[in-house]
């Protein structure tokens, strides 16, 4: 995923998207919007994002998940949970460096799926779909023809936290 | 560690990928089957309509599962949305669910304002209100009678009142929001800029944004146009005392001391004027009274402004040239909620006045020229002449009102003046946070013999009222007609997709002003029976029908040229037939013909300016409750500039008061402390702090920025009410 901050105005419709998507119970997200401000009044940046589980190449959530419900799928670089499998340790919340994971109210540990269910029918995410700034892009990162390859190398960008070392596959560009 | 690409997985996946999600999607199904709401309907509708969670009106599509609603997509069909909602659209599946909404007729049984209520059936609820308009009218006359309405919904009321006799009917939206903004375009250009605005974003290469938090403010259209605009490298200079939103991704950023635009406009137009850089061909073929003009903006000079609005006069004249530059292209916005200072049918001119100058209206990336389809009225018979004329503008008070002054009738209701108002009927609009000090609404509504609310939720003015009618949510109803005015033509259908939930006893507005008005004898205007055949009449004489916009909720019309580059005459309906830098009109009512700059009054020392605006994921005051907007922002919060909030001792999350010059203090709100707004003023979303108890969700969460507004400054030019007159303190440690 490749979300162009410039374009995104933080007007949360991701946010809401996401919710009513997924059937998210109340006081639980999957995404949500980050702002970065620099500077001092009234020389200032600010960055607004929207933010979500960056479906990294090397997961710690995995890694640490002692039931293998956590896991990549073996078609696609996607972390998921296996609901049924999950036993609600906490253990993949505590690593990862996003804070992207919760756990849903039936015992799971829950978190973005990139709505597989939607990628399944050929459509985009939810968050992508709903956006009205046209700021997220979905597609496959591996290609480099893709539309998502060759934006993300048109512009500058930075992926979040690379100093953790898991290798985040959501990149922002400036 | 992943040997196939992403693209592949895309192709492949199919029933591997479904585990995972199964899970979810399956439950979800479960629950909804179920759901006693679910009616034994089983599959996936899709149904279209359009939106109702701000006026916008966006074509949505909204999905049943199961027959319960699940979620509500933009209609690509919508040249509005263009499929895509924003949060509040989005979001309106929690209007439906609401558990606060409205659920049955109620009557007042103690005292007006005591929040007491006798739950009673329509036809008590509807036979009471009857006999009291048929009271109020043998005794004083229809015109006695006042409506103030919000929204597409209101149009069946006003159609019973209009039959009824009365011609006191008013919408907040013009004297406490865009009125000054329509006036001050309609006397330069003979035109209003309309809603939607005819604003062309999208192909501006510059814009300029006075102001107007385009982002956070989220009208659909225009904020997707700006992020186009932006994205595709427009010049943007925003002017505003806040970093708003869109000052982030302004290429230049003007921290204007609070109520000094005027001048910063004259600043601008002095020197497009004296380095010659305005559109000459344009202003010489379309202009009337240049040379008074370019006369009076002689002496406002960017040295001049500077004081008064603390910008260097260097970055005035890069502004102006910045603006010349990509003229006519240059868009400076109008901006819509207008009402500031009291001034701002002036300062709005301005703003008219300099894209004069710059070429713009009526030209690409400027002003468009709006089409809509020809969609013929119900043929009603005519309404009675009624025999007294509008109560809220007596002897022309205010000579360049476009539309009814909802703050004069408010006013004749107190004084008896020029005649007395006995009844008020208030759809959809929470009078009590859009009109400001309360005390005087308050003050009103104890003068009136009946005072009658509709709505969906039980806001603050809903607990004033004798009678409150429950209507069904936007997703529950028909309503009128969108004949949209826009950059193309087309008719959108608003249909139920869901009944009103199990147990609530709500109608929709058609239905109770048709009930309404036969019990009030007026049955002869309401020659159909249910809207179907209303709705079908009016399509069937555009030749379209209902049976086929209830399939695509939108049928578009040809597209027209809409630029006078593509051959849209230029027309000028002023006096003059003319753009009127000089405006002749003005200077026979004794205002400057052409706009003066005077500097707004200060607050006493310690105080400071409460500036108000928008959130993209609230409405007004009517969205606090409703259960997924409520949780993206629950209650606002102060913005204080860092420095000040140091020498407070405040950080983010503290809890303060505001205390107005008039001691009202609000309730207690967290701080943002912030580098993104000026020292001398503080900003607060508009709409939170709700004193309405049966408001369960949003009671008693942030400040009210209506509460801390108890002084106004009328616009003389049109009656508008400019709020940002108040001034507040800080109480910590409460």
């Amino acid at each position: 995923m490749v979300i162009d901050t410039r374009r995104c105005v933080g007007c949360m419709d991701c946010v809401v998207a996401c919710k009513t998507e997924n059937r998210l119970p109340e006081g639980l997200n999957r995404d949500w919007i980050a702002y970065e401000t620099r500077g001092a009044f009234p020389t200032l940046s600010m960055e607004i994002r929207t933010e979500r589980c960056n479906h990294c190449d090397g997961p710690p959530c995995v890694s640490c998940c002692p039931t293998g419900a956590s896991h990549v799928e073996t078609f696609g670089t996607l972390v998921l949970v296996t609901h049924e499998m999950c036993i609600g340790c906490k253990a993949c919340l505590a690593s990862c460096p996003y804070d992207a994971r919760f756990v849903h109210p039936e015992g799971y540990a829950d978190k973005c799926t990139f709505c597989i269910h939607r990628v399944r029918e050929g459509l985009d995410p939810s968050c992508v779909s709903v956006c009205p700034t046209h700021c997220m892009h979905f597609g496959d990162l591996d290609d480099p023809a893709s539309g998502v390859s060759r934006l993300l190398a048109s512009r500058r960008g930075h992926a979040l936290l690379p100093a953790a070392g898991t290798g985040p596959r959501i990149f922002y560009l400036d | 560690m992943d040997p196939l690409s992403r693209r592949r997985f895309l192709k492949i996946s199919g029933a591997t990928f479904g585990l995972a999600a199964s899970g979810a999607g399956l439950a979800a199904v479960a629950r909804a089957v179920n759901d006693p709401a679910a009616g034994g309907v089983t599959g996936l509708r899709k149904i279209a309509t359009f939106c109702d969670i701000c006026f916008w009106k966006c074509g949505a599509v909204a999905h049943v599962q199961d027959g319960r609603l699940w979620k509500v997509e933009g209609n690509p069909e919508d040249p509005l949305s263009r499929g895509r909602l924003c949060p509040r659209g989005t979001g309106g599946v929690g209007a439906h669910f609401d558990p606060d909404r409205l659920r049955a007729p109620l009557i007042r049984r103690r005292k007006r304002g005591e929040d007491a209520w006798t739950v009673v059936t329509w036809d008590e609820a509807l036979g009471y209100v009857a006999e009291r308009m048929l009271k109020i009218k043998a005794q004083h006359g229809p015109e006695a009678v006042a409506l103030f309405s919000h929204g597409i919904g209101g149009t069946f009321l006003k159609h019973t009142l209009r039959a009824y006799g009365t011609p006191n009917l008013a919408a907040p939206s013009f004297a406490q929001c865009r009125g000054p903004r329509d006036v001050g375009f309609h006397l330069t250009f003979g035109e209003e800029v309309g809603s939607p605005e005819r604003t062309d974003i999208r192909n501006a290469r510059c814009l300029v944004l006075v102001g107007s938090h385009l982002g956070e403010n989220m009208h659909n259209t225009q904020v997707q146009e700006f992020a186009d605009a932006v994205g595709n490298g427009a010049s943007v200079i925003v002017v505003d005392p806040r970093f708003s939103v869109a000052a982030g991704k302004a290429k230049h950023y003007l921290p204007i001391r609070p109520g000094a635009d005027l001048a910063l406009l004259l600043a601008w137009m002095h020197v497009l004027v004296v380095e010659k850089l305005y559109d000459q061909e344009y202003v010489a073929q379309h202009g009337f009274g240049f040379d008074a003009f370019a006369a009076e903006v002689a002496a406002c000079t960017p040295e001049w402004a500077y004081p008064e609005t603390g910008i260097q006069p260097q970055v005035i004249r890069e502004t102006a040239r910045e603006m010349a530059r990509y003229r006519p292209a240059t868009l400076v916005h109008p901006g819509r909620h207008a009402t500031w200072y009291g001034d701002d049918a002036q300062r709005s001119r301005a703003i008219a006045l300099l894209n004069a100058l710059l070429g713009s209206w009526g030209r690409k990336g400027g002003f468009y020229a709006p089409v809509s389809m020809d969609v013929p009225g119900y043929p009603y018979p005519p309404y009675p002449a009624p025999a007294k004329a509008k109560v809220d503008n007596p002897n022309g008070k205010y000579p360049f009102a476009t539309e009814t002054v909802t703050t004069g009738i408010r006013e004749a209701t107190i004084t008896g003046q020029p005649y007395p108002v006995k009844g008020w009927f208030v759809y959809a609009t929470n009078l009590m946070h859009a009109l400001p000090n309360e005390a005087e609404t308050i003050e009103a509504i104890q003068r009136l013999d009946l005072m009658v609310v509709v709505d969906v939720i039980p806001t603050e003015i809903s607990g004033w009222a004798d009678v409150v009618l429950p209507e069904s949510v936007y997703l529950e109803r028909y309503d009128e007609l969108n004949v949209e005015v826009f950059r193309e033509p087309f008719v959108a259908l608003r249909q139920p997709v869901v009944e009103p939930p199990e147990g609530f006893d709500t109608k929709p507005n058609w239905w109770m002003a048709r009930e309404l008005a036969l019990r009030l004898g007026l049955g002869a205007y309401y020659p159909w029976k249910h809207i179907e055949e209303y709705l079908d009449t009016r399509l069937k004489g555009a030749g379209l029908s209902l049976e086929a916009l209830k399939k695509t909720g939108i049928v578009r019309g040809a597209p027209q040229p809409v630029y006078f580059e593509d051959g849209v005459a230029p027309e000028f309906p002023t006096p003059s037939g003319k753009v009127e830098f000089y405006s002749p009109q003005l200077r026979e009512k004794g205002f400057d013909p052409v706009p003066k700059y005077t500097p707004p009054v200060q607050g006493p020392p310690g105080t400071f300016r409460l500036l108000y605006g928008r959130s993209p994921v609230h409405s007004f005051s009517r969205t606090q409750s409703n259960p997924l907007l409520h949780e993206m922002m629950a209650e606002n919060a102060v913005w204080v500039n860092g420095d000040v909030a140091r020498r407070y001792g405040l950080k983010t999350g503290d809890r303060v008061r505001l205390r107005n010059q008039d001691g009202v203090v609000s309730d207690r709100v967290q701080v943002l402390a912030t580098e993104r707004i000026r020292p001398d003023c503080v900003y607060i979303v508009h709409g939170f702090g709700h004193t309405a108890a049966r408001l369960r969700r949003a009671l008693g969460k942030g400040a009210s920025d209506a509460q801390l507004i108890t002084r106004y400054r009328t616009d003389p030019l049109m009656g508008g009410t400019g709020m940002n007159v108040n001034f507040v303190s800080l109480e910590v440690g409460v």
